[in-house]
């Protein structure tokens, strides 16, 4: 590759040791063409993320707008069945939105005790080469493709909860949320264990000098301090569980349903947007307008509890505690 | 903490009562150990079921067969192939992107509120559920750029997926690059592309590739996006060109695993194992040549 | 010879300094080499500022500054810290403003040719004006001649003939013979004062008619710092230099002339052994006496 143009050096070398007094010196050739061409090239790959930014809000907000010409807010928000794509459907969200919120409160529940236990014990008590080891093998979790999870989830927890509760149906929001559970432990352990290690060991000192065993001074003082940073961690725990797709969409089953139960069938929001793409639902579609909806919903939903999860953290980081 | 000396007053007998707080202290550190141990164990439970159960159908031949009606002669070929040229075609898009978008952002654009957007809106797509592009990428790429449901749609889905973690991992390993070697590649006469291509990315390139091959290495396991901007779950063919139809491996596990008969679970079990030995061998490579490389920077 | 002609104004050395009245004499502070008399003409300036301002965001770092640089002699730069002097040299070669916020405003002349002109390439410009840096840094991904031959790479440039080249410019600096045995290393592979003049000679290789130094030696040993000394002595003969330093000492030893920088003003220039023995404002005496600074 050639920069400019290819040349020898503009001042003659004479015998070792002289160099001319006055050679040409040429300094008159004009700011490179190719560097600034190069620069709005770069450029412009930096506004592939933006154009990608804006056209997610384009297209959600585009169809839905579409489909909320024709379906109600009231229907929408009002109705409890889900039945898009029958003869006579219903828009009701809330089958949809429970189905989301059930699973991911299991999953929570398993996440939380887990990730925040595991994350106490590393910044409190693991040893530097315990904490080198565990830390990457816990990210082990969330690196699992979650089609496999869905797996497991049908396969192997669903007959051990079928076991210990019989009658329950195959397809069950349960399995489903447990497993979701494991793969979001790895978000919750990873983020506390940050929250926690950045409370000062002054806190913890001072308590201790107060008389307070280890055990008191963890949950008296120490988790209180870094309660932003763990909220946060939990928060997109919860982001990360709304936007699962895959595991729900194998173990938890495709029905709606407006239920707490967490023996129940449920359908969310992610594997109903999958149900429609593997159907044969027309482009163009009321039917097909639904999976933007549904998508928008799902969008803001994400996005609201990413940025409060970021400004807690960012609080953290600013402050050191809550 | 020691037993205090009995001394007799009334506050003392307190401080006697109270428990010493080993207990307690053992107590949370076993917790803290199981909540480690306890998913993981159970991962390798699972994890090692699923290879008892699939490797019966290991074979060479599993690995070209087509997938067919009968489980026992299924084979994950065209998943295979798809999922290969999916990945060559998914780097060939967000390579290039995100180490252009990372160098316009790390050495040439200066820090303004604009870049600190930029910035902003990379972090946020990070974030975004993986569903959420495939609505996009179906909108635009597959609908208004006629794409359809081709592996060219799919590789540009999965790219625009990984694109923000390309750009934080690159943008890191630029970081990592001593300023002053810029600086004397300036004072020797070089301009700024000159310099990146001579001498910073050469030293950044461990970082970006342990990037790329991790970012890659999690589009793997996509199943969801590809599924939405419809590559189909019964494909017999392997791809032939960039417009064709395809699937992938994880797609051909979810349609194997959704079956209710029995075999095909093995059938699942199967492919599952290569999918996660190839997902393996991605993580321990990029690993690898994190180590090999790093060396190359301290000379 | 030369100890006779220190001024008064210095302050003498050996009682002062040991405290016993018959302690044995020792060597005046500065030792001033062998060089221009006061008396002789200055060269043609080969490189000179006019009325030069330099800005970071709007802080004047650099304030009206009008200096010849002779050619083929060193002149030094001294002055205490944040004077002006590091930013001083970077307006030589255009390199001040590749910091974001940093302005200039004035001229600086390379043989009659104003180098912030409206047409002129800065990238090539750094060409002609090399420079050495206070932390040695060669390119650890290369070896020790890939090191030697980089500024042709970065220019885009073809080298003739690059065996030639590299043990020319590895001779002039210096270091030909204790490398050229390993010139496959890699160039970190080098102690500190071989980095040095390593990135010396891969500046010498583009033959540039200045060399700017700046604290070429505050990150080095006293020994490899004479022997960059003793280069630098050597080097006059071929070029221009301009060094900045905070080690006065250091400025009476190797350069012809001195610049004296105080807050981003130049007080005093002038041959150095007039700057030094003989200065004449206050403000100059008092820093080379060691006053202040």
């Amino acid at each position: 590759m050639t920069a400019t143009t290819p040349d020898t050096l503009s001042t003659s070398a004479g015998p070792d040791g002289d160099s001319p007094l006055h050679a040409p010196v040429d300094l008159k050739i004009p700011r490179s063409l190719k560097e600034r061409l190069i620069e709005r090239l770069f450029g412009a790959f930096a506004m592939v993320s933006i154009l990608t930014a804006a056209g997610i809000v384009i297209v959600l907000f585009g169809e839905s707008i579409l489909f909320f010409q024709q379906v109600s807010f009231g229907q929408f928000f009002g109705d409890t069945q889900w039945t898009p794509l029958f003869a006579e459907p219903h828009f009701g969200i809330w089958p949809l939105l429970s189905g989301t919120l059930l699973t991911t409160l299991i999953a929570i529940s398993v996440a939380l005790p887990l990730g925040l236990f595991a994350a106490i014990y590393l910044s409190e008590f693991a040893s530097p080469r315990v904490r080198k080891i565990a830390k990457p093998a816990l990210e082990l979790l969330a690196g699992i493709p979650t089609v496999v999870y869905g797996y497991f989830a049908l396969s192997f927890v669903t007959p051990a909860i079928q076991s210990f509760i019989p009658g329950i149906s195959g397809a069950n929001a349960l399995a489903a949320g447990l497993v979701m559970g494991l793969m979001i432990t790895p978000i919750i352990a990873s983020l506390s264990e940050d929250a926690i290690y950045a409370v000062p060991r002054s806190l913890r000192e001072g308590a201790s000098a107060l008389g307070g065993t280890k055990v008191r001074t963890i949950f008296r003082v120490v988790l209180p301090a870094a309660a932003s940073g763990i909220t946060a961690s939990v928060i997109l725990g919860l982001s990360r569980a709304i936007g699962e797709t895959m595991i729900v969409a194998i173990a938890a089953g495709m029905e709606p349903n407006l239920t707490l139960d967490p023996r129940e069938p449920v359908q969310t929001m992610t594997a109903f947007i999958v149900q429609v793409s593997l159907g044969d639902t027309p482009a163009g579609s009321l039917g097909f307008q639904t999976i933007f909806a549904v998508g928008l919903m799902l969008f803001l939903t994400t996005l609201v509890f990413n940025v409060i999860s970021f400004r807690l953290r960012s609080r953290l980081n600013r402050g050191g505690h809550a | 903490m020691t037993t205090p000396t009995s001394r007799g007053s009334g506050h003392r007998s307190t401080l006697l009562i109270l428990p010493s707080g080993q207990v307690g202290e053992k107590s949370l550190k076993l917790i803290g150990m199981l909540a480690i141990i306890l998913p993981l164990a159970l991962l390798a439970v699972l994890i090692g079921t699923t290879f008892i159960q699939g490797a019966e159908r290991l074979s060479g031949d599993f690995l070209t067969d087509l997938p067919s009606r009968r489980a026992a002669s299924a084979g994950i070929g065209p998943a295979l192939a798809g999922t290969g040229m999916l990945m060559v075609l998914t780097a060939a898009i967000a390579l290039p992107l995100g180490i252009g978008a990372a160098l316009w952002l790390e050495e040439y654009a200066r820090p303004s509120r604009f870049t600190r957007f930029v910035e902003l809106i990379i972090s946020t797509l990070a974030g975004v559920p993986s569903i959420v592009y495939a609505l996009l990428a179906l909108e635009v790429f597959v609908r208004t750029f006629g794409m359809g449901r081709s592996i060219l749609a799919g590789a540009a889905t999965l790219a625009l997926l990984v694109l923000p973690m390309i750009i934080m991992a690159s943008r890191e390993a630029l970081r990592t690059v001593p300023l002053g070697l810029r600086e004397a590649s300036y004072g020797l006469g070089g301009d700024r592309w000159i310099t990146l291509r001579t001498i910073v990315l050469p030293l950044a390139l461990p970082g970006v590739l342990t990037g790329v091959i991790l970012a890659l290495a999690r589009a793997i396991g996509e199943t969801a996006p590809l599924i939405t901007i419809g590559a189909l779950t019964y494909v017999a063919f392997v791809p032939d060109s960039l417009s064709s139809a395809f699937t992938a491996l994880p797609i051909q596990i979810f349609n194997w695993v959704s079956r209710p008969s029995a075999d095909f679970h093995v059938t699942a079990a199967a492919a599952i194992i290569v999918l996660l030995t190839v997902m393996l061998a991605m993580n321990g490579l990029a690993i690898w040549l994190r180590s090999r490389l790093q060396t190359r920077i301290e000379g | 010879m030369v100890a006779s002609k220190s001024a008064p104004a210095l302050p003498e050395p050996s009682h002062a300094m040991t405290g016993h009245a018959d302690a044995p004499t020792r060597a005046p502070l500065f030792v001033l080499p062998d060089v221009a008399d006061s008396s002789e003409p200055a060269p043609a300036s080969r490189m000179h500022a006019e009325d030069l301002f330099a800005y970071y965001d709007k802080n004047q770092a650099i304030k009206g500054i009008t200096l010849p640089i002779p050619d083929r002699r060193v002149t030094a730069i001294i002055g205490p810290s944040g004077c002006g002097k590091s930013t001083f040299l970077r307006c030589l070669n255009r390199m001040h403003e590749l910091t974001p916020s940093a302005s200039v405003k004035g001229y600086v002349f390379l043989d009659d040719e104003n180098i912030y002109g409206p047409n002129i390439n800065p990238v090539r410009l750094r060409r002609h004006v090399g420079m050495v840096f206070q932390k040695p840094n060669p390119f650890p991904s290369m070896s020790i001649k890939d090191n030697v031959l980089a500024g042709f790479k970065l220019n885009g440039m073809k080298v003739p003939r690059p065996d030639e080249v590299a043990e020319k410019a590895l001779r002039q600096a210096a270091l030909w013979d204790e490398v050229k045995d390993h010139l496959n290393r890699s160039g970190s592979s080098l102690s500190g004062g071989q980095q040095q003049r390593l990135c010396i000679a891969r500046s010498l290789a583009l033959e540039p008619e200045v060399l700017l130094m700046d604290e070429p030696c505050s990150a080095l040993d006293p020994i490899a710092t004479a022997r960059i000394e003793e280069l630098i002595r050597e080097l006059r003969s071929r070029l221009t230099i301009v060094i900045v330093t905070h080690n006065m000492q250091q400025a009476a030893r190797v350069s012809d002339y001195t610049a004296f920088f105080y807050q981003g003003n130049l007080v005093e220039h002038g041959t150095t052994r007039n700057v030094f023995s003989n200065p004449a404002q206050k403000q100059t005496e008092d820093y080379v006496a060691g006053r202040f600074g």
